[in-house]
């Protein structure tokens, strides 16, 4: 549209060697056609890499079941509320490492959702525009950043931190004050649940603020502005038309923030404690994570059962990341129904 | 990690590209195995290339690792930490000889306390390790250190989270010593800790112990030199209190018998000045050879590292193997033949 505009203003060059024409524009040359041999093998390629992904996917479930198998036979679903690890006397229980991943992720979301939410609500209403993309850069260079750093950091900056200026101080409050004491105990060391949890959020709050930002940019600026037109408050405009319009986004940054926290490994070894009892509920308590565990126990791991427990442990996990994409996609359809504009 | 996989790719591609510049004839040999001697296999593999222009690769994959890649022969020695008992190296077909020796070191950080007066025993370690001593002013470390100002601190635990050597070494001696400890937890390069925080790596356990007030941990002797630790002093089977030091580790090796079988664990050895905490490095390997070459190669370069080897381990703080010990290896070496039966040269 624009083009021809422009054309009509300014003759291009092409045009004004051709001005005997009839035509001001000549007819569009016909492109050879690919034809339909080419075709058909981008349609094999194309169907070849979506297939490839599901054998491959497949192959490792597979190959999974088949090396967790010893393992499997033996404890069948007791390995699951089992909490004894004990690689002496080869008596093997995933509970404490499915505890760790799980509250490590809860807390992680608990602390990422609300900042994650305040940071993209900033960006798109209320920060003034020459802040908007310094800031927003500064958030996505938040997630370029390795693991491994955030948990050398985690371990040497902020668990000492940690443990001297929150936990020593809680633990000092509450002594002697039933659940609540118990909640806050464990050695005063500043590593465990809640760092890990910590550190986690950290981590997955440029995953989701990106996300979250730019599903709110799209929602078309007719809407709001009628929306304050009518004298809404940003906080009623951002609840009331923004986020029922971008939900989907949302919970689907979440998600993936959610999968980035559940599989995340070297972080988290650093700050976890790798401790595999599970004696208290305590924020404070030392535990482990299944990706934890693989990582540290794998390399020294003997044959058999040893190794088949680690292995229904990254079979548990592979279960965990598929339950909870079933859950948020069955969300979804749950709140596309409530709203009834999809049949 | 990465980087230990990388490295023989990348000497073998440097290897190849020079193959035509001389080293046509060169001989390789491989080994995978403990990442404990790991910086000391690189050293003296770097020095022998230098002196004779064989490649040894070696792979710090770890000592379970070690044990798989010989077990399976891809490798043409493996490397543990952890003896493997006679028996087993008889049904695998295999030998195993030490190369050199180190100790495990109980390390402390408490305010006010100089490296080396804190006292302790076994019974009182295992104690700690199992969470029935919890703080440092305990009625039983108090009796074992009646001029220390002990805090009235809870005892912050630090232990390896993988799978070591080290810890194998540290449990080994704490079954020993304790024996609620040999009953509730026993030995192994993992165990079920009933108490404290896991550090990934030596360099890990260092690094919670230096930082995290009233901790206690233990890490290998060189990580104790080179982080400049605060460690306590232990009593051993005498009953004297010595330091972690080269020779206290010597002490510990001469008092094993090696003549007969190299499965020795040197944790609380008979000797008035041994480390009771001490422990070698082995080598493994099989008795027949498919690749004889190679074995007379891997033979040539420890036995060159026997000779040659010890001012690196001294400098990188390993302590090398008493002259009367490496005699009897190399007689051992003698039972390593081809497939006809003819034991392998080495010399």
């Amino acid at each position: 549209m624009s083009s021809t505009v422009v054309q009509g203003d300014f003759p291009s060059p092409s045009n004004a060697k051709t001005p005997t024409r009839a035509m001001s524009h000549p007819p569009p040359q016909k492109k050879a056609r690919s034809g339909p041999m080419a075709d058909r093998i981008f349609g094999w390629v194309a169907k070849g890499a979506a297939i490839g992904t599901l054998l491959l996917l497949l192959a490792i479930l597979v190959t999974l079941t088949m090396s967790a198998w010893p393992a499997i036979s033996k404890y069948g679903f007791s390995f699951l509320t089992s909490t004894v690890w004990d690689p002496v006397q080869d008596e093997y229980g995933g509970l404490v490492m499915i505890y760790g991943t799980l509250a490590t992720s809860f807390i992680a979301l608990l602390i990422a959702v609300p900042v994650s939410f305040g940071i993209a609500l900033f960006l798109t209403e209320l920060s003034p525009a020459w802040l908007k993309r310094p800031l927003g850069t500064a958030v996505e260079l938040l997630a370029a950043v390795p693991s491994i750093v955030y948990g050398m950091w985690g371990l040497l900056v902020f668990g000492p931190v940690l443990a001297t200026y929150v936990q020593q101080p809680l633990q000092a409050a509450f002594d002697g004050v039933p659940y609540l004491g118990a909640f806050v105990s464990g050695p005063p060391v500043g590593i465990g649940i809640l760092s890990a949890g910590i550190i986690l959020a950290i981590m997955v709050i440029p995953f989701i603020s990106a996300v979250m930002r730019d599903v709110f940019e799209v929602t078309p600026p007719l809407l709001k502005e009628s929306a304050y037109g009518l004298g809404a408050t940003t906080w009623e405009v951002v609840s009331k038309v923004v986020l029922p319009y971008t939900k989907t986004g949302v919970i689907g940054g979440i998600m993936l923030g959610l999968g980035r926290a559940i599989g995340e490994t070297m972080a988290v070894t650093f700050v976890i404690g790798n401790f595999n009892q599970l004696d208290s509920l305590s924020l404070f308590q030392a535990a482990n994570s299944i990706t934890s565990a693989l990582a540290n126990e794998f390399a020294e791991a003997g044959e058999g059962l040893h190794q088949a427990a680690l292995m229904y442990l990254g079979l548990v996990l592979f279960f965990i990341t598929f339950v909870i994409l079933s859950l948020s996609k069955l969300l979804l359809s749950q709140l596309r129904k409530a709203e009834g504009t999809k049949t | 990690m990465q980087l230990c996989f990388k490295l023989p790719l990348l000497s073998l591609a440097v290897a190849s590209t020079l193959g035509f510049a001389g080293l046509a004839g060169a001989q390789e040999i491989t080994g995978a195995g403990a990442s404990f001697p790991a910086p000391l296999y690189s050293k003296w593999a770097a020095e022998y290339n230098k002196a004779t222009g064989v490649k040894v690769n070696y792979q710090s994959i770890g000592s379970g690792g070690g044990i798989k890649q010989i077990d399976s022969k891809t490798v043409d020695f493996g490397a543990s930490d952890m003896p493997q008992t006679d028996e087993v190296l008889k049904t695998k077909g295999q030998m195993q000889f030490p190369t050199v020796m180190g100790g495990v070191v109980p390390v402390i950080n408490i305010k006010g306390i100089e490296p080396g007066s804190m006292k302790l025993t076994g019974q009182v370690l295992g104690d700690i390790y199992l969470g029935k001593i919890a703080r440092w002013n305990d009625p039983a470390i108090k009796a074992l250190n009646p001029t220390l100002a002990l805090p009235d601190a809870a005892i912050a635990q630090v232990r390896r989270a993988d799978g070591s050597g080290t810890t194998f070494i540290f449990t080994n001696y704490l079954s020993k010593v304790n024996a609620e400890w040999k009953t509730k937890v026993g030995e192994g390069t993992a165990v079920n800790w009933p108490v404290g925080a896991g550090g990934k790596g030596n360099e890990g356990v260092a690094a919670f112990v230096a930082r995290l007030p009233n901790s206690l941990g233990y890490v290998e002797y060189s990580y104790v030199k080179q982080n400049k630790l605060n460690y306590a002093v232990m009593q051993n089977s005498a009953g004297s209190f010595v330091k972690p030091e080269d020779d206290s580790f010597k002490a510990a090796a001469a008092g094993a018998d090696w003549s007969k079988s190299f499965y020795q664990i040197l944790t609380n050895q008979p000797g008035k000045d041994a480390w009771p905490i001490s422990g070698a490095t082995f080598i493994l390997m099989h008795l027949k050879q498919d690749k004889p070459a190679n074995a007379t190669e891997t033979l040539k370069f420890f036995n060159w590292a026997y000779a040659n080897g010890g001012k690196s381990a001294s400098d990188l703080d390993y302590v090398p193997m008493p002259p009367a010990v490496v005699a009897s290896i190399q007689k051992a070496w003698g039972e390593i033949k081809d497939a006809s039966g003819k034991p392998v040269a080495f010399k």
